[in-house]
C-alpha cells in the first residue's frame, strides 16, 4: 500500500475520514432501493413478456376469446379499487419509516397487511370469474398465466410484507431496517401500478378490440 | 450552487460529513497494522465444512463460480468429444441416435447456461469490488445464494442425464418437440427447469454487480474513471436484467403446457409454436452478447496492461459496448428467417443485424491504435490469447454479417456453417480472452504466477486444435450437411472434413489439459506473485495477491483512470470506517462522493438452506403442480430465517437523528 | 466430394442466385478480414518495438477512416443483399407446378395438386419436376417443425404445424439432386432426406402420368401372393396402395415405389436386398421411427417382396 502515500506534497500523510458520516440513508441512496429497482425492472420485463405473447397469440386468431364470454368485470374491479386504497396506508408507512416513528410504522404496515389480505381473497374468486379454464384454448392459457404470474408476484410480496410487520411487531429494529419498510413500500406502489395495465389487458382487451 | 446542489449540501451537513484530515495519526504504520488485524478478525469466516458453505466473502465465491464453471466446461468438453468421435466416420455405431441427441443437447445446454455465462459473471464477481475500490460486493448473501441455485441446477440436470432422462430436444428446445405430445418423459421439464435455476442465478448476481458498480465505488472513481471491464460489467448485468425475464416466461410456459395441459405453443388450440422462437431469441440473442461483452471488457484491461498505455479512446469504448448491447436486443429475428415470416420484417432484422458489427468494429480499431503506439509491447502469454481475438473473432463475426443476409441464411441456416460461425465468435470472441484472462488475474487470486512456458504451449495447442476443428465445418455446412444429425452416408463426402474436425477435437482436449496442468502446477510451484506482477493500472493491482477478505487497507481513493500509474496524483485514502463491523462506504452514484457508512452482513448458513428448499421445489414441480405450492413453504422458513436480524446488535448509531434515544435496542 | 446437396453448385435460379451472392460476400469479408489481420499484426509488431510516434489525433482519424470503410462496406453487403431478395421474390407465377409437401418424422408426404381429384398424385420422399418451370411448395407439417432443404435449388423454408409456408424455385438443368430435413426434429431428424429429380418436360409428363395409374395388378402367384399378404397384413394399417385395400395414411404412399430410388427417405437404396432388411426389421437401420417390424415369415416376405417390385 506504500505506493499509495507518496506524492502528499509535504503535509504528512491525509486522509479521508468518513466516520461523522451516518450508517443508513433512504431513498435512492441506499444499497436497498436499487435492488428494489432491478427487482422492479426483471419484473416489469416479465410482465411485458407476457403481454407480448398475449398480443401476438390475439393476432393469429379471429375471435378473442374464440369461444366465451370475455372475464366477468366485477371482481377484478373490486380488487383494482382495493389495491389503488392500499396505496394510503402504504404512503403513510413509508413516511412513518423515514421519521423513524415505530408505532406509526408499525400501525400502518399492519393496516397495509389487510388490504393485501382482502386482495389476495378476492383474487381467488377472480379466477373462478374468468369464464375460462387454463386449459380450454390458447387465450384461457395465456389469461391464466397473466393472472397467474401476478398472483405469484402479490402473494410473495404479502408474505414478506408480513415478515417485515412482524420484525416490526416483534423483533429488533435497526436503523437500515427503517430502510427496508420505505423500499418495501417503493416496492408495493410497484406492485399497484404494474397491476394497472395487467387489469386493462386481461378485461378490457378482449372487450373493445 | 443550483438548487439541487443546494439540497445534496444540505443533505451531507445534516448527517454528518467526510473530512480531510492532515497528518491523521491512522495512516501510521502501526495504527495501520492494528487496524489489519481487527480487520482480519472481523472479517475471518472461520474454518470448517459449516464456514465454507455460509462464506460471503465475493473473491471466496467467485472463485467457487470459476471452479464450478470450468468444471461444466469440461463435461461440455468431453460430451463434445464423444459427438465429434460418433461424426468421424459415416454411419457411424458409437452412439445410437437417443444417446447422441441427449449429448448434443447436453453439450449445448452445458456450455451455454452452464459455463459461458456464469464463467464471465464470476470474473466480475471477483473482480468488479476490487476494481472500484470497494471491500465487499452488494448483497453478499444473496450472491452466495445464486452460486448454490446455479450449482444445484447443474448437479440436477446431469443427474436427469445419468438415469437416461437428459433434455434431447437441442438446447433452444423448440415446442412441438419438446412440448407435451412429442417430448417424452421429464426430458424437456429437466431442461426448462434448469433453466429456471440457471436464470435466477444470473439475475441474482446481475444486482449484486449493478448496486456495487453504482454505489459501492470508491471516492473519486466518477463513472467517467471506471475501468472498461467494469463498464462492461455494468452493461452485461443489464442486459442480464432485461433479457432473461423472457426465457423465464417462455421456459415456464413450456413446463405448463406439458404437466397442466395450457396451450401457449400448441397451434391446434390457439397458441403457436413460433411464439416459442419469439421469446426464446428475445433472451438468447442478448444472450450471446451477454457472453461476448465481458471479454470485450478483459481484452481492455490486457491490451492496456502490455502496451504500457490506456486504451485509446475511452468514451468510444464505452458507447461501443452500450450501443452492442442496446442493438442486441434488435436482432433476435434473425434466427427465425426460415419460419416463413413476413419479407418486410426480417429486413428490418438484417439491417440491424448489420449495424451491429459498427460498434464492434469500433472496438477493434481502437485496440489496434493502442497496440500501435504501445511502449514496447510485452508478447506474454495473456496477451496472445487477447491478440487471436483479431484473427479468430473476425472470421465468426464476418459469417456473422453473412447469417445476417435473409437469403444466404436460408440456405446455410441449420447447417455446419452456423456451427462454425457461432464456435468462431463464441470461443474466438469469448472463451480465448477468458483463458488469457484468468492467466492474467491468475497471480492476484492465487498470489503465484502461472508457467510462461506451459501457457505459450496451450495457447498454440488451441489455436491450431481450434481452426483445425471448426474452419472444415464452413465448408461442411456449404457442402449440405445439417446441423444435429447423429450420422451422415459415406456417399455424401464429408467423411474427410469430419475426420479432420475430430483431430482437430483431441489436440483442443490436448490444450485444455496443458492449461489446467499450468493451473494445478502452478498453484503449488509458481512463481510468488507480488501486488503488481504485470505493471498495471487498476485498483486489484493496488493490494496485496491474493487480496485479504477486506479488499484494503486503507481503503484508497482515486483521481484518475488509471490509479496505479499516477501515483503523483495520490489522493487520501479512507479512514473512519469501523474495523468491529464490516463497515463498507457508499457513495453516491455520479460523482462517488462519500454518502454513508453500512454495515455488511457477515457469513450466513441461511443462503444455503434456502437454496436447498428452493431446488427442492423446482424439482418436484416438474413432477406434481402442487409442488409450487407445498415446496414453497420450506423456502419461505428459509427466507424468515434470513432475514430475521440476529438479536444483540447495538440498534442505533451515533450520528442518527431522529425520535428515537441513541444506542436503545427497539424490541 | 459429389456435389447433389451442395449450395456451392446451383441448378436452378434461386439457388445460383443465392450462390453468386455468397461469392460477393465471401470476397469482400475475405478482403475486411486480410486487412484487419494485417493491421493487428502490423500493429503488434510496431507495439512491440515501441517506437511509434503516432499522435493522438492520428489515432483518431485512423480509426474513423477505418471505421467510415467498414460502414462502407457492411452498407454494400446490406445493398447485395436486399437485391438478391427481391430477385428471389420475382419467381412467382400463375403457372407454376403446385407441389403440397406435409412433414412427418421422419418422411415427407408429397402430392401434386390438380384442379381435377383424379389427376392428382400422392407419392412420398421423392419429387420430380420439370425443368424450366416454376414450382410452387406448399409446406404443412403433420406434427413438429421440420425444414424442407434442397440446396442446389433454393433456399430452405419451415414446416410449421398450424401455418402454411411457400417455398418457389425452378431447376435450370437437369439432374439428381438430394435434400435432407434441416430442422430438428427428433430422433432420425438425420436420416430425413429426400430426392429430387429435375428432368425434361416430356419425361416429366409421363412420369406424372405413370403416377396417377392405380397400382398395376399382379401377374404371377408369388406377385398375388404378396398383395394378399400386404392387404391382409399391418402392412394395410399404414400405408396405401391405390387400387387395393391397402389404405392407410399414417406412412408413405406406396402405389409406385418401385419407381424410386431410395427407401426409408433417403435412408437406404431401394434394391431388392436393402429391402427385404428394411421390411423384416426397419428399427435396426432408422432406429425409432414409426414402422414397427412388420413379423412376416420368410416366404412371407419374399412375396411382399415380389409384389412390391410391380409397383412402378
Amino acid at each position: 500500500m506504500t505506493h499509495l502515500r507518496e506524492g502528499y506534497g509535504g503535509r504528512g500523510p491525509v486522509a479521508l475520514d468518513v466516520s461523522a458520516l451516518p450508517n443508513y440513508a433512504f431513498g435512492h441512496r441506499s444499497l436497498m432501493w436499487w435492488a428494489t429497482a432491478c427487482m422492479m425492472v426483471i419484473e416489469g420485463m416479465v410482465f411485458a413478456m407476457i403481454v407480448m405473447s398475449y398480443i401476438y397469440l390475439k393476432g393469429r386468431v379471429p375471435h378473442w376469446p374464440p369461444s366465451g364470454p370475455p372475464p366477468d368485470l366485477r371482481w377484478g374491479t373490486v380488487n383494482t379499487a382495493i389495491l389503488l386504497a392500499s396505496c394510503l396506508p402504504n404512503a403513510l408507512a413509508k413516511k412513518a419509516a423515514e421519521r423513524f416513528d415505530l408505532t406509526k410504522v408499525r400501525l400502518w404496515l399492519v393496516v397495509c397487511l389487510v388490504f393485501a389480505a382482502a386482495f389476495n381473497a378476492v383474487r381467488f374468486v377472480e379466477f373462478s370469474a374468468l369464464n375460462v379454464r387454463w386449459d380450454s384454448n390458447g387465450y384461457g392459457s395465456i389469461v391464466w398465466v397473466l393472472l397467474g404470474f401476478h398472483t405469484t408476484h402479490v402473494l410473495t410480496d404479502f408474505l414478506d410484507s408480513s415478515v417485515l410487520t412482524a420484525l416490526a411487531l416483534f423483533g429488533p429494529m435497526e436503523a437500515h431496517k427503517f430502510v427496508d419498510v420505505s423500499e418495501n413500500a417503493l416496492y408495493w406502489y410497484f406492485v399497484v401500478l404494474s397491476w394497472l395495465p395487467i387489469y386493462a389487458v386481461i378485461y378490457f382487451a378482449p372487450r373493445i378490440v | 450552487m443550483t438548487r439541487h446542489e443546494g439540497d445534496e449540501k444540505r443533505r451531507r451537513d445534516d448527517a454528518g460529513r467526510p473530512a480531510l484530515s492532515e497528518n491523521d495519526p491512522r495512516l501510521e504504520p502501526a495504527r495501520l497494522d492494528t487496524e489489519r488485524r481487527l480487520l482480519d478478525r472481523t472479517w475471518a469466516n472461520g474454518r470448517g465444512l459449516i464456514a465454507w458453505i455460509s462464506d460471503t466473502d465475493h473473491k471466496a465465491i467467485g472463485r467457487r463460480f470459476l471452479v464450478t464453471a470450468f468444471g461444466f466446461f469440461t463435461l461440455g468438453g468431453i460430451l463434445a468429444g464423444l459427438m465429434r468421435i460418433q461424426l468421424a466416420r459415416p454411419e457411424n455405431t458409437f452412439l445410437n441416435p437417443d444417446l447422441y441427441n441427449q449429448i448434443f443437447t447436453m453439450h449445448g445446454t452445458t456450455m451455454m447456461f452452464l459455463f459461458a455465462v456464469p464463467v464471465v459473471l464470476a470474473m466480475g464477481v471477483y473482480l468488479v469490488p476490487l476494481m472500484v475500490g470497494a471491500r465487499a460486493i452488494a448483497f453478499p448473501r444473496m450472491l452466495n445464494y445464486g452460486y448454490w441455485m446455479f450449482l444445484f441446477g447443474g448437479i440436477f440436470l446431469y443427474v436427469m442425464f445419468f438415469l437416461n432422462t437428459g433434455p434431447d430436444a437441442g438446447w433452444f428446445s423448440y415446442p412441438p418437440l419438446a412440448g407435451p405430445e412429442f417430448g417424452y418423459g421429464k426430458r424437456s421439464d429437466v431442461w426448462a427447469q434448469l433453466i429456471t435455476f440457471t436464470e435466477v442465478s444470473g439475475l441474482i448476481v446481475a444486482t449484486c454487480l449493478v448496486c456495487t458498480i453504482f454505489k459501492l465505488r470508491t471516492p473519486g472513481m466518477s463513472l467517467n474513471r471506471m475501468p472498461l471491464f467494469v463498464w462492461a460489467m455494468l452493461i452485461v448485468s443489464f442486459m442480464v436484467i432485461f433479457a432473461m425475464p423472457s426465457i423465464v416466461i417462455s421456459s415456464t410456459c413450456l413446463i405448463l403446457d406439458r404437466l397442466v395441459s395450457t396451450h401457449i405453443y400448441n397451434q391446434a388450440e390457439g397458441g403457436d409454436p413460433i411464439l416459442w422462437q419469439h421469446l426464446f431469441w428475445f433472451f438468447g440473442h442478448p444472450e450471446v452478447y451477454i457472453i461476448f461483452l465481458p471479454a470485450l471488457g478483459m481484452m481492455s484491461e490486457v491490451i492496456a496492461t502490455f502496451s504500457r498505455r490506456r486504451v485509446f479512446g475511452y468514451i468510444e469504448m464505452v458507447l461501443s459496448m452500450a450501443a452492442t448491447a442496446f442493438i442486441g436486443f434488435g436482432v433476435w429475428v434473425h434466427h427465425m428467417f426460415t419460419t416463413g415470416l413476413p419479407q418486410f420484417g426480417q429486413s428490418f432484422f438484417t439491417a440491424a443485424s448489420i449495424m451491429i458489427v459498427v460498434p464492434t468494429s469500433i472496438q477493434i480499431f481502437n485496440w489496434i491504435a493502442t497496440l500501435w503506439t504501445a511502449r514496447r509491447l510485452r508478447l506474454a502469454t495473456p496477451f496472445l490469447y487477447m491478440a487471436s481475438f483479431f484473427f479468430v473473432f473476425i472470421i465468426g463475426g464476418l459469417t456473422g454479417v453473412m447469417l445476417a443476409s435473409v437469403p444466404l441464411d436460408r440456405q446455410v441456416h441449420d447447417t455446419y456453417f452456423v456451427v462454425a460461425h457461432f464456435h468462431y465468435v463464441l470461443i474466438g470472441g469469448s472463451t480465448f480472452p477468458l483463458l488469457g484472462g484468468l492467466f492474467f488475474w491468475f497471480p492476484k487470486m492465487t498470489g503465484r504466477m502461472m508457467s510462461e512456458r506451459l501457457g505459450q504451449a496451450s495457447f498454440w495447442l488451441l489455436f491450431v486444435g481450434f481452426n483445425l476443428t471448426f474452419f472444415p465445418m464452413h465448408l461442411l455446412g456449404l457442402e449440405g450437411m445439417p446441423r444435429r444429425v447423429y450420422t451422415y452416408q459415406a456417399a455424401m463426402g464429408w467423411e474427410r472434413l469430419n475426420l479432420l474436425a475430430t483431430l482437430g477435437a483431441a489436440i483442443i482436449f490436448v490444450a485444455l489439459v496443458v492449461y489446467l496442468i499450468n493451473i494445478l502446477v502452478s498453484l503449488r510451484h509458481g512463481a510468488v506473485a507480488g501486488d503488481n506482477p504485470w505493471g498495471a493500472s487498476t485498483l486489484e493491482w493496488a493490494t496485496s495477491s491474493p487480496p485479504p477478505p477486506y479488499n484494503f487497507s486503507p481503503q484508497p481513493t482515486v483521481a484518475s483512470r488509471e490509479p496505479l500509474w499516477h501515483t503523483e496524483l495520490t489522493p487520501p485514502p479512507i479512514v473512519g470506517l469501523d474495523p468491529s463491523k464490516r463497515e463498507v462506504l457508499v457513495t453516491y452514484l455520479l460523482d462517488a462522493e462519500p454518502d454513508h457508512r453500512y454495515p455488511m452482513p457477515g457469513p450466513s448458513l441461511w443462503p444455503f438452506l434456502a437454496a436447498i428448499a428452493t431446488s427442492g421445489m423446482f424439482v418436484w414441480s416438474i413432477f406434481q403442480a402442487q409442488g409450487v405450492v407445498w415446496g414453497s413453504i420450506p423456502i419461505f422458513v428459509t427466507l424468515v430465517g434470513w432475514f430475521w436480524p440476529t438479536k444483540g446488535k447495538k440498534a442505533l448509531q451515533h450520528g442518527v437523528h431522529g425520535r428515537l434515544a441513541l444506542g436503545d435496542s427497539l424490541s | 466430394m459429389p456435389h447433389f446437396q451442395s449450395i456451392l453448385h446451383p441448378a436452378g435460379i434461386q439457388a445460383a442466385r443465392v450462390s453468386h451472392l455468397w461469392w460477393v460476400m465471401f470476397w469482400i469479408c475475405a478482403a475486411v478480414w486480410c486487412a484487419v489481420a494485417l493491421g493487428a499484426a502490423i500493429a503488434i509488431a510496431r507495439g512491440h518495438r515501441g517506437t511509434s510516434m503516432a499522435s493522438e489525433r492520428q489515432l483518431g482519424t485512423s480509426v474513423a477512416i477505418a471505421g467510415g470503410i467498414s460502414v462502407v462496406a457492411l452498407v454494400a453487403l446490406l445493398f447485395q443483399s436486399v437485391v438478391t431478395g427481391r430477385a428471389l421474390d420475382t419467381l412467382h407465377s400463375p403457372d407454376a407446378l403446385v407441389i403440397t409437401v406435409t412433414g412427418n418424422q421422419w418422411w415427407w408426404d408429397v402430392q401434386y395438386d390438380h384442379p381435377v381429384p383424379s389427376l392428382r398424385v400422392t407419392t412420398a420422399n421423392e419429387i420430380h419436376i420439370p425443368v424450366g418451370r416454376p414450382v410452387r411448395f406448399n409446406l404443412f407439417s403433420n406434427d413438429v417443425i421440420h425444414s424442407l432443404w434442397i440446396p442446389n435449388l433454393q433456399g430452405k423454408i419451415d414446416l410449421v404445424p398450424g401455418r402454411l409456408n411457400e417455398l418457389w424455385l425452378r431447376a435450370d438443368r437437369p439432374g439428381v439432386f438430394r435434400g435432407q430435413c434441416a430442422e430438428f426434429c427428433g430422433l432420425q431428424h438425420a436420416k430425413m432426406a429426400l430426392v429430387v429429380v429435375a428432368e425434361p418436360s416430356d419425361d416429366f409428363e409421363r412420369w406424372l402420368a405413370g403416377n396417377r395409374a392405380p397400382a398395376p395388378a399382379p401377374i404371377t402367384p408369388e406377385q398375388q401372393r404378396g398383395k394378399d399378404v400386404v392387404e391382409r397384413g399391418p402392412c394395410a394399417m399404414c400405408h396405401n396402395i391405390a387400387g387395393t385395400q391397402a389404405g392407410g395414411r399414417s406412412a408413405p404412399d406406396l402405389t409406385h415405389v418401385a419407381t424410386r430410388s431410395t427407401i426409408g427417405a433417403g435412408s437406404l437404396p431401394n434394391t431388392r436386398g436393402y429391402l427385404a432388411g428394411w421390411i423384416a426389421d426397419p428399427q435396426h437401420v432408422k432406429p425409432g421411427n414409426r414402422m414397427p417390424p412388420p413379423g412376416l415369415r420368410d416366404e412371407e416376405l419374399q412375396a411382399v417382396l415380389a409384389y412390391l417390385e410391380t409397383l412402378k
